[in-house]
């Protein structure tokens, strides 16, 4: 009997969702603020998905030029805790595309809903330790824009301050890397349509790919802080230096061996309730673009603004 | 844009949300001249007093000092603790805030008597 693609991946998934589940149940909770281990604040970054669960929303502004079209997509993003170390994420983007002909295409991408579970906060070695699933759900999206099936990715995402480091190296301190690393699986392997000029059936094959991405980070809100106070002012005492590198690999079909990534330096600015972030995005081959785009952050913490309600984990 | 922006970030935020530290005295990572009487942190938003602590030890470990940190009653953003007269050598600032909004930070920095 022919197995269905993807099936497999998707049993194994939901029976790795509902282990996940019934340790959360079994585990003490702990109330840990958004994105804290220890003395490290752990920014949200831009492309490069948090390694804590929160309550926050976030507008990202992506523009690229990409290999095929000129891409402009904003992207919707809202963390809500469910327990104090398990949440969910739901996602969304409008996207415009330019193509090199003139046309254009505008629409909604699929819904994306995740689950995170943190299960890790180390203060002293200023690391956090998360698992989580992503769907991306086919067909929610406009035709034009977004795939017509479902693509599942669960992944691990870590984070670790360097605040460890001895007292000899003390301003290698303020740095912090985070990333996230975990296979993309389509729940369809191929895409049926017909040639009109030849009337046969074409397969475009759904590769499953591998995402590694990770950041660089050197905080000088922790340098002030916590290393040496050297007089920086407003801003720049709440600035964070950021380089991300969002990569993937096609792992199947005719892409496989494949990578596609971009190198992003950047800054985020992290105020009371607020953060805001710019960045380059730099291709790193052509396939991932063709010239140097620009991403822009605002994002709210609404555990900040909202401590007592809506930021505060539907069970304690 | 980039002007409201620049302006968001330079505009004091209110006195809600996690407690950051602005600037303390001793300054963090600062080398003094002197034994100070006190040591004071400001922060960035008003703190409990009942949950917030503030102490000094010495390069051992040891607590050194006069145990009576508290949140200044005329700034409840300000920590600080007094310290008796200290003897040259490195220095540990431990802190642990909440703030109104109910969430904990805490945080350590060194200072150096010459």
């Amino acid at each position: 009997m022919k197995r269905r693609p993807g099936s497999s991946a998707t049993a194994l998934t939901w029976c790795a969702l509902g282990l996940v589940f019934m340790i959360i149940l079994l585990l003490p909770v702990s109330s840990w603020a958004h994105g804290f281990a220890g003395k490290r604040f752990f920014p949200t970054t831009f492309q490069v998905d948090d390694p804590f669960i929160s309550d926050e929303f976030s507008v990202l502004i992506d523009r690229i030029k990409g290999p095929d079209a000129k891409t402009t997509e904003i992207d919707i993003d809202y963390s809500k805790r469910i327990l104090p170390n398990f949440g969910l994420e739901f996602h969304e983007a409008y996207v415009h595309l330019k193509n090199d002909d003139g046309s254009t295409a505008n629409g909604w991408d699929n819904l994306g809903i995740g689950a995170k579970w943190q299960f890790l906060t180390n203060a002293e070695h200023e690391t956090i330790l998360s698992i989580g699933t992503d769907f991306d759900i086919g067909g929610t999206g406009a035709h034009q824009i977004a795939d017509s099936f479902t693509t599942i990715s669960p992944a691990f995402f870590f984070g670790k301050g360097l605040g460890d480091l001895p007292e000899s190296v003390k301003y290698l301190r303020p740095f912090a890397v985070t990333g996230v690393v975990g296979p993309n699986f389509p729940t369809r392997s191929g895409n049926a349509s017909i040639d009109p000029d030849t009337g046969q059936t074409v397969v475009e094959r759904n590769p499953t790919t591998l995402t590694w991405a990770f950041s660089v980070q050197y905080s000088l809100m922790y340098l002030q802080s916590f290393v040496k106070d050297i007089g920086l002012g407003a801003p720049f005492n709440r600035m964070i230096l950021v380089t991300e590198f969002p990569m993937e690999t096609c792992m199947s079909a005719d892409c496989k061996g494949k990578i596609t990534g971009t190198v992003n330096p950047g800054v985020v600015w992290a105020g009371k309730f607020t953060e805001f972030g710019i960045a380059a995005q730099i291709p790193v081959n052509s396939r991932s673009g063709r010239a140097v785009g620009v991403l822009g952050l605002i994002h709210l913490y609404i555990d900040d603004l909202f401590p007592k309600s809506i930021g505060a984990p539907i069970f304690h | 844009m980039l002007c409201l922006l620049a302006a968001l970030c330079m505009t004091p935020a209110p006195a809600l949300g996690h407690a950051f530290p602005e600037h303390s005295d001793p300054r963090v990572g600062a080398t003094i001249a002197a034994s100070p009487e006190r040591v004071r942190i400001w922060f960035d938003s008003d703190i409990e007093p009942l949950f917030s602590s503030l102490m000094v030890h010495d390069a051992s470990g040891r607590m050194v000092d006069k145990g009576d940190s508290r949140v200044n009653p005329s700034n409840a953003a300000l920590l600080e603790v007094s310290v008796p007269k200290l003897a040259p050598g490195a220095y540990r600032v431990i802190w642990s805030v909440v703030a109104r909004d109910g969430h904990r930070t805490n945080g350590d920095y060194t200072f150096v008597i010459k």
